[in-house]
């Protein structure tokens, strides 16, 4: 039976833009697809590369949106190309690259730059202010429950979503966006970590953390991960409140 | 071990931008509610007007009460105006940025806040308008003299871009507020949110509602009254009172 119902055919239109070659500017390309039964964008742009243009540029690491190199806009929304299923979507589709990356070319960007400079700049790593390293130490151990809320957030693969569907870090390039608030809160509820509220306020209470978000959640709508960013941003902000009363 | 003192001022901008616009959104409900007993009947308005002319408590009118009551909504709505700002576009770039961003994203909440910024700045005029001429003429409120005010004293068309701003930009601003600093949040903080949200669309038609059958209701007294301009209505009150007395 199903034989008799003909594929749809797509109409991808790609955003295409070479930033080193001086003779290109940013141009919409339209490819044509036979879509197939279970296709994905990652399918779809690979069969692209295939059959139509093998200069065609993305990016994909593990195809099960794990890794996060796949983020892009689909139909304007940032999302991760390898878990969106074409079927979910119209006939056209267009793509482009996330916005505020560093473009590479078409649809890839090169958002470890971005986000490597955002860890360094929020230090997200254990502050355990030891003089030195004890290897012979045991780790403190802590309450499952407590490693779980930890895991949860630790969940964050960086695709950059959050940053595209973020109206405030568009105006504003210089907020942290909510990768960077996650991370703030992931650090601060770990027991390991030994930096105190008054050091968390100089990172993030500022206008370029948490006191610049608009609470728009784009970042909670988007997030492929659903990690809680409106509930942890929110306790954020109290917490900084908090931490800017007692002192 | 780096022990510097932290800057407070974000937090407290943040902590006031926040609580004036809960303050501001408290009174407006509260207004609203006040303003439309109109609706049920000139009597019922008038003896509001008067309790808050402290009436009931001095047994006299003070419109003076109303003047500093307007005063003090006034400052707050200059504070709240003065860090507000902040979250604006400040220039015609990021205003561009932000247009094709909600354009392209087609994000909801994302929307409310353009809507929220562009009542806001209707509202640097509007309330402004508003707010000074209630605290100079605390004592010409009542069904006669706000009527006379809406019709005669061409303040109707006022009233419904600044009903509509206040509405829009309120709901929206509690709306927010709430996700901001997750009050209500409980276990699934998605389930409230899409709840919150439809209670935000249930307010601001609510109120809309509201606040145009009362300014109709104020228009329709004016246009009545346009021949007696300036005629108060306690006069015929306190006559009929006395006469049951």
């Amino acid at each position: 039976m199903s034989e008799e119902i003909k594929p749809r055919i797509l109409k991808i239109n790609v955003l295409r833009f070479d930033p080193n070659d001086k003779n290109d500017f940013p141009h919409i390309e339209t490819f044509e697809v036979e879509e197939a039964d279970g296709m994905t964008l990652y399918i779809a742009l690979n069969e692209i590369r295939e059959h139509n243009d093998n200069s065609l540029m993305f990016d994909f690491v593990c195809r099960a949106g794990i890794c996060g190199s796949c983020s892009m806009l689909v139909d304007g929304r940032p999302t991760l190309a390898c878990r969106t299923l074409t079927s979910k979507l119209g006939e056209s589709i267009t793509l482009a690259p996330l916005p505020l990356f560093k473009l590479i070319k078409d649809l890839s960007i090169y958002s470890g730059e971005w986000m490597r400079g955002l860890n360094e700049r929020l230090e997200t790593w254990i502050h355990d202010k030891e003089e030195e390293l004890n290897f012979d130490k045991l780790e403190e151990r802590m309450e499952p429950e407590l490693a779980d809320e930890i895991y949860e957030l630790d969940r964050c693969v960086e695709c950059g979503c959050c940053v595209a569907g973020c109206g405030t870090i568009q105006m504003k390039p210089d907020f942290v966006g909510a990768v960077g608030l996650n991370k703030i809160a992931r650090y601060h509820l770990d027991p390991r970590d030994k930096r105190d509220d008054e050091e968390y306020y100089e990172l993030i209470g500022n206008e370029d953390g948490v006191f610049g978000c608009m609470t728009l959640l784009g970042c909670e709508d988007v997030c492929p991960k659903d990690l809680p960013l409106q509930s942890k941003i929110a306790y954020l902000r109290r917490m900084m409140i908090k931490t800017a009363l007692k002192n | 071990m780096k022990k510097k003192k932290i800057d407070k001022t974000p937090a407290r901008l943040d902590f006031i931008q926040s609580a004036s616009g809960l303050i501001l959104g408290l009174f407006m409900w509260g207004h609203m509610f006040f303003v439309s007993t109109i609706l049920l009947g000139k009597d019922v308005m008038y003896n509001v007007t008067r309790f808050f002319e402290g009436y009931y408590f001095f047994g006299e009118s003070y419109p003076i009460i109303v003047t500093i009551v307007a005063g003090i909504v006034f400052f707050i709505f200059i504070v709240h105006a003065a860090v507000a700002i902040r979250k604006f576009p400040s220039s015609y770039k990021q205003y561009k940025i932000m247009r094709n961003h909600i354009k392209s994203f087609k994000h909801d909440d994302t929307r409310l806040w353009f809507w929220q910024v562009f009542t806001g700045f209707a509202m640097f005029f509007l309330g402004s308008v508003h707010l000074y001429i209630i605290m100079t003429n605390s004592a010409d409120i009542g069904p006669y003299a706000s009527a006379d005010r809406v019709v005669s004293e061409w303040m109707w068309p006022l009233y419904i871009l600044l009903l509509l701003a206040v509405e829009f930009h309120g709901s929206i601003g509690m709306y927010r507020l709430a996700l901001k600093w997750g009050w209500f949040e409980g276990k699934d903080a998605k389930k409230t949110r899409d709840r919150l949200r439809s209670y935000k669309y249930a307010i601001t038609v609510f109120f809309l509602t509201l606040g145009f059958l009362t300014l109709a209701a104020y228009i329709k007294i004016g246009i009545e009254h346009k021949d007696n301009v300036g005629e108060r209505y306690h006069e015929q009150s306190v006559t009929v009172k006395g006469v049951q007395q």
